[in-house]
């Protein structure tokens, strides 16, 4: 997949930097430690004509304005892969946009009870496993509705109640103070978190149809 | 605000594509296609039209099959933006591993599993349970449900549901169940057995065979519970448009994705 991995077009975008004081061109840069496949994610970036390139050290960071930590399967094994990268003390500092996408936000938790692990501890909330419960099936696997409970301009021109695209048996516990989005699957938890530069979701935009299209564009301009 | 107690995960409905050779071999009338034939133009139109997902079957029987399946896989995930499952000749580590770099979210093996069974376990273990959908054919025989293979032509000396909660504790991450009785005859799927089924496992259930009219879709959501439901004709050759379908299972009280 070398056809992928360092697209950047970032002459064909608008330069939208300019709160840091360090600009890096308006592009994404994509936090690469090993966890997952990101095939989809920079396919969609693509379709949408968002510039990114992927971080793999720490003066990579300066190449772009916004950050996305992708991450699928196991989150005590992926805060694993990340240590082993050394990024993580410049990740915690970062003060531009960053977003976690499913076990990516997860990372930005203090907590996870997937392996018992301590991770990044950005957003001070818990990752916790669902119940339990004979009417629900886990992984939680399908197209939920996200409610926003702010105003953020990740979910601008997103109606309240739209679906996007879960898989997860592990839930961020919902907290009133860093919730940006919630969705109730055997119980509330968040769909999205946000604290300062500090953005992750649950879901998977990349496959979440023209609203998870709108929330990467939103993201690409915040 | 949400009800805490009810399940708002939407139903899904999923449109199944055969291809063979990098093209869709089922005839497709929908009118606005330039290229009925080309499998990432269909699904792009079905996604448009509001698919949740979409299955994937390649039927090629040649040696060059991964590859043609690779580029298939790749040639989705650049256009479409919703989840698609691969299936058809999945044998080995390496073939899922080829097939999840290139894209897909989800593979899809059947008779692989049954010959293999210890198949579940590594590739749950390599790639995560989400990626694994066990494809089961069953087929009544003197009253039991017996899993077949080739297309329900050759029968196996499991019993279906005996497998699927073998398939489950082994790592499967869902189940697609078709129905050989039902498949192709248009009268409904086999709600009874799909009820059986998706009481006993704690995995998502896909209904596959039988769909033919969006009665069958209302019929199947409400009396076995399944988590979606797959269909290839009545979508491929229009008699029912997904759109259609879905305000037909809202009017039902039948929670579905709005687009």
């Amino acid at each position: 997949m070398s056809e992928n991995v360092k697209k950047q077009n970032l002459s064909d975008t608008p330069h939208l930097g300019g709160r840091e004081e360090e600009s890096g061109g308006g592009g994404i840069g994509i936090i690469t430690y090993g966890a997952g496949n990101i095939f989809s994610l920079t396919a969609a970036l693509e379709r949408l004509g968002i510039a990114y390139g992927m971080i793999t050290n720490e003066a990579d960071f300066k190449l772009y304005d916004r950050y996305i930590i992708p991450g699928v399967g196991h989150a005590g094994a992926a805060m694993h892969k990340l240590e082993k990268t050394g990024l993580v003390p410049k990740i915690k500092a970062l003060n531009k946009p960053t977003l976690g996408i499913c076990v990516g936000m997860q990372l930005l938790t203090s907590y996870s009870e997937e392996g018992n692990s301590d991770l990044l501890n950005i957003i001070p909330v818990k990752t916790l496993k669902f119940a339990n419960n004979t009417s629900f099936k886990v992984p939680h696997t399908g197209w939920n509705r996200v409610y926003p409970e702010k105003e953020n301009k990740l979910f601008e021109n997103i109606p309240n109640g739209s679906h996007f695209y879960f898989v997860h048996s592990y839930f961020i516990e919902y907290n009133p103070v860093y919730i940006l989005s919630s969705t109730t699957y055997i119980n509330k938890f968040s769909a999205s978190i946000w604290l300062d530069n500090f953005y992750g979701v649950q879901f998977h935009p990349e496959k979440s149809g023209t609203y998870g299209e709108t929330l990467l564009i939103n993201f690409s301009k915040i | 605000m949400t009800c805490e107690t009810h399940n708002m995960l939407a139903k899904r409905i999923i449109p199944c594509l055969d291809v063979k050779g990098g093209r869709t071999v089922k005839g497709v009338n929908f009118i606005d296609l330039r290229d009925a034939g080309d499998p990432v133009e269909l699904a792009w139109n079905y996604s448009r039209q509001g698919a949740d997902e979409l299955v994937f079957l390649d039927i090629t029987a040649t040696v060059e099959r991964r590859k043609t399946m690779v580029e298939l896989v790749k040639a989705v995930a650049r256009q479409i933006n919703i989840p698609f499952t691969i299936g058809g000749g999945i044998n080995e580590i390496a073939d899922a591993d080829a097939l999840l770099n290139a894209g897909a979210d989800k593979i899809s093996i059947n008779s692989a599993a049954v010959r293999n069974p210890a198949l579940i376990d590594e590739l749950a273990k390599a790639f995560g349970v989400q990626f694994v959908v066990i494809a089961v054919d069953t087929r009544a025989i003197a009253g039991k449900n017996i899993v077949h293979l080739n297309g329900g032509r050759i029968a196996t000396e499991k019993e279906t549901l005996d497998w699927i909660l073998e398939a489950e504790s082994r790592g499967a991450g869902e189940i697609l169940l078709t129905s050989m009785d039902h498949d192709g005859t248009k009268a409904g799927f086999d709600n009874t057995f799909l009820k059986l089924v998706n009481d006993a496992v704690n995995i998502p259930v896909i209904a596959s065979g039988g769909a033919g009219s969006v009665q069958h879709f209302v019929d199947v959501f409400e009396k076995s519970n399944v988590d979606a439901a797959l269909a290839a004709s009545v979508f491929h050759y229009g008699e029912i448009l997904i759109p259609d379908l879905k305000k037909i299972l809202r009017q039902n009280n039948i929670e579905v994705r709005e687009i």
